[in-house]
Order: structure tokens, then sequence, then C-alpha cells
């Protein structure tokens, strides 16, 4: 539990020191006029055109999607995983068999999801 | 009431000699609670002070040696002006960086503009905090060790898209949307490498695969199981260069297409805070590739019993460092001497290429493992 406190620490020192370089180089940094053309976005010297929030691919998403089918896997993976060793010695009172037969469904499943985004062309990047 | 104690091995030390200063205290203050609480309030600064000098102290050392190796590469010689060979050149470069004018272009979001750089640095602190630097040093000995590692990454990613979307600049917008596309898509492969190291060494405590690679070299996991060990690092190496946004996959800086990407509009410290965050991630990635294949804090012994007496004699924290600094060479010497690929070749090596390979060699570990039972 201590060691989670310590953690929760960490969390915030990253975005403290940040903080507080931020702050220094507002306080420090020179200041000059702030007129139209240094305020403007940059955009390779041209003239600003119209706003920034425009549509993106809708690819984005979908990648997005993805990652969190896969990323979800790997952490339903990792507590068998974990303890695969003792699971396939006996030592920890499950059926190896069983196991294996469980981990090779749940395997199945994924590559079967990814053999059918691969056949609909969605990993197929425009 | 829930006290605080001191747990981890750096711990032991200050737990003697705390009870030792708080006898100096009035009567009132002394008990069991309050030492409990200055020994952990004083590991915790520790700690902090620690992992700040390892953190922000090498990121002035590795812009050094990047120029360097950079130069080298390119048959030049790199900075030579300030200092002997350029050494204080950067520390000059960082006080620059300190003075120059920080302002949000018009149009941006002002509290997400500001806040970017602080979620960027947020990863990386957290991963030093959770890798194991020699027998006694080690911040958090915790049981989550790969998961948090795992959890935490994403923070990067938030923190580039919110910069990009925030800086109300078109290329920007696009250099971030990329990258994230790009992060997320190697996230998969650095989580599944993970998976690996996990299921072989039968632990997600990073402290536990240290010492699970005990012994001589063919004990560390890079050799433990054969080929596949090997085959494993490599990907690691990819995923995890992917995943620092380095060239040859900097797709999202790509300064000759997005003129920066992400951080275009960033001025001063917050775009040094940028940087800082992808070297600080260049010294964590090292240290995870270095505890998770190559043995951690561990001597490289070779079997002879005459050579491993004089290799054990040099303490961990040497080893760690020498180990951790040969890898960053290689990072730089794959970012300077290979070339970007598109952002559609980027994507399809990713989903096509390196998922497939990442399950394959899951699939490998496994029924390596059940075989040698």
């Amino acid at each position: 539990m201590s060691e989670y406190i310590i953690l929760s620490i960490f969390l915030f020192l990253g975005a403290f020191i940040a903080a507080a370089a931020t702050v220094v180089g507002l306080v420090l940094g020179y200041r000059t006029r702030k007129t139209k053309n240094k305020m403007a976005p940059y955009e390779c010297g041209m003239e600003t055109y119209g706003n920034a929030r425009i549509q993106f691919k809708v690819g984005y998403y979908i990648f997005a999607l993805l990652f969190l089918v896969f990323d979800v896997e790997a952490l339903f993976l990792l507590p068998v995983l974990a303890n695969y060793r003792e699971i396939m010695s006996g030592a920890a009172g499950l059926s190896p068999m069983l196991v294996v037969i469980d981990l090779v469904i749940f395997f199945a499943i994924l590559v079967a999801g990814l053999a059918y985004v691969w056949k609909k062309g969605i990993l197929k990047w425009e | 009431m829930y006290v605080p104690s001191v747990t981890n091995p750096i711990g032991d030390y200050v737990r003697e000699w705390v009870p030792q200063l708080v006898a100096y205290l009035p009567e009132s203050l002394q008990g069991e609670t309050t030492c409990s609480v200055i020994a952990f309030a004083i590991n915790a600064i520790i700690c902090i002070i620690a992992v700040c000098l390892v953190n922000i102290g090498s990121a002035p050392i590795l812009i050094y040696m990047e120029r360097k190796v950079c130069a080298h590469v390119q048959c030049r010689l790199g900075p030579m002006r300030l200092g002997w060979h350029g050494t204080i050149q950067t520390i000059a470069d960082v006080l620059k960086m300190l003075f120059k004018e920080v302002y949000s272009p018009q149009g941006a979001d002002k509290k997400l503009f500001y806040l970017a750089p602080l979620i960027v640095l947020i990863a990386p602190f957290m991963i030093a905090a959770l890798i194991p630097f020699g027998h006694n040093l080690l911040v958090a000995n915790v049981d989550m060790g790969i998961p948090l590692i795992i959890a935490v990454n994403g923070f990067g990613v938030l923190g580039i898209l919110l910069g990009g979307w925030s800086s109300n600049n078109k290329y920007s917008l696009m250099g971030s949307l990329r990258s994230g596309a790009q992060m997320i898509s190697y996230e998969i492969s650095f989580a599944l490498v993970l998976l690996f190291v996990v299921m072989v060494s039968g632990s997600t405590n990073l402290m536990e695969i240290t010492n699970g690679q005990a012994g001589t070299v063919a004990n560390w996991m890079i050799f433990k199981v054969p080929v596949l060990g090997f085959l494993a690092f490599i990907m690691f190496f990819i995923a995890s260069t992917a995943e620092m946004n380095r060239a040859p996959f900097d797709i999202a800086e790509a300064e000759q297409e997005l003129t920066g990407g992400y951080h275009t509009e960033y001025t001063g410290t917050p775009f040094a805070m940028f940087y800082l965050a992808e070297y600080i991630a260049l010294v964590t990635n090292s240290a995870l590739a270095v505890t998770c294949f190559l043995g951690g804090f561990h001597a490289p012994c070779i079997g002879f019993e005459s050579v491993d007496q004089i290799l054990l004699k040099v303490p961990g924290v040497i080893w760690f460092f020498a180990k951790v600094y040969f890898m960053i060479w290689c990072y730089m010497m794959v970012r300077w001497t290979f070339v970007r690929p598109r952002v559609d070749q980027l994507m399809s090596f990713e989903w096509k290429f390196m998922l497939p390979v990442n399950m394959l060699l899951l699939v490998g570990g496994a029924a390596y493992i059940a075989l040698s039972i």
C-alpha cells in the first residue's frame, strides 16, 4: 500500500515539473508586442487560411477501435500467462488441458477477428 | 487510521536511522506513528530526488550524445566550440530555451495547450519509479509492474493528441493524429512482447523478472528461450522505437512534410518539455529493455569462475547503466542509418506483420514452456 502512495506521488511528479518549467518560461521569457501576424498559426509563410478544426479521416477512429480490442485482449491474457508455468506444471490445481483449450478458443476468436478486418480491407491505409 | 510505512529496499537504511533522529523531537510527538510517517516521507523525498536526477540529468547527456552520434554517422564533428568537444553546448541550449517567449497562437484552446506538455511527462516518470536500478535501488516494488507500464504508456498519446489539436494549426492536427494512430498501433506489439516476457518469467513484478535472469548470460531472457527470446527482443526494439516517435518511425514530426508535427506551435519551455519527454522516454524504454531482456542489474557472467569474480565486484547500478547506454546507442544508430517509411507502410507493417508474428511468438513461447516442463 505504501508503495502505491509513492507511485501516486510519481504520477503527478512529471506533470508538476512540466508545470514549474512552464511557469518559469512565462516569467523569465522575454516578451514582444502581440501583433496579428505573430499570433497567426504557422502555415509555411502563407496567410492562415480557414480554421484548423477540420474534418479528418474516419480511418483513425477504426484503428483506435481495433487498438481497444487488442489491448483489452492483452490485459485478459495477462493473468493467465503470468501463472502459465504453474498451471502447466499442475501446481495451480487447474487442469492444464482445460486451460490450453480455453486459450486456444480465446486466441481463435481474436485471429478470426483480425482475419475478418484484414479481408474487409480496413487495414489498408489510403 | 492507515499509517504508511517504508517497504522498498532503499527504506532499510531510512528505517534504521529515523528512530535515532526522532529521539530529538519533543516528548509529545514521539511514537511509532511519527517514526513511520517521517521515515515514509524521507524515503519518498530520496526517491523523488534520485529519479529526477536520473531522468532530467540524463536528458542533456543524451542530446549531446545524439548530436555527436549523428555527426559522426554523417562524417561531421558535431558541437565542438563550447567547452571540451562541445560538452556544455546542451546546457547553453537549455539556458537559451528558458528565456524564449511562451505564448499560444490565436484561436488555440489555451487550457489544453498548456496542459499537453504536462501530460506527456507523466509516463516516463512513472515508469522510472517501477524499474529496479540495482539490488537495493527501486522506488516501488509492486506486483503490478508490467500492467502499470502498459497502462501508463497511453498518457503519451493523450498528450500528443491534445497538443496537436489545441494549437489551432492544421499541420499540428495532422501530425498528432498520425502519431496517435502510430503509437496506439505499436502499443499492441509493445504489450504483447511484454506478455511474452511475463509468460516466460512467470511474474509481472519487475524485480522478480530481473532476479529470474540471475546467473550467467545464458539466463538472460534474450538467450533463455532459444531463438524466440531474440525475436522478442527485436520486436520490442521495433515497437518501442515506434512508441517513442523516434526515427525511422517519426511520421509525427516528419519535418519535410508537416513542418514539425504536433509541436509546431510550441515555443520556449513547453516545447522543451516535449523534447525532454522524448529523451526521458528513451532512457525508460532502454531501461525496460535491459530489465526484461538483458538481465537488468546482473553482471554478464560467462561461467568461468575467475572472470566472473572480477565482473561481480562491479556494482549492479554500473552494469545497469552500461547496458542502458548501450541500448540508447543502438536506438541512436538505428535513428541515423535507416530511412523513414511512409504512413501506409508503417501501419501495414504493424497490423499485417508485427501483430501476426507477435501472436506466433506467444504461441511458440507457450508451446516451449509446456514442452520443457
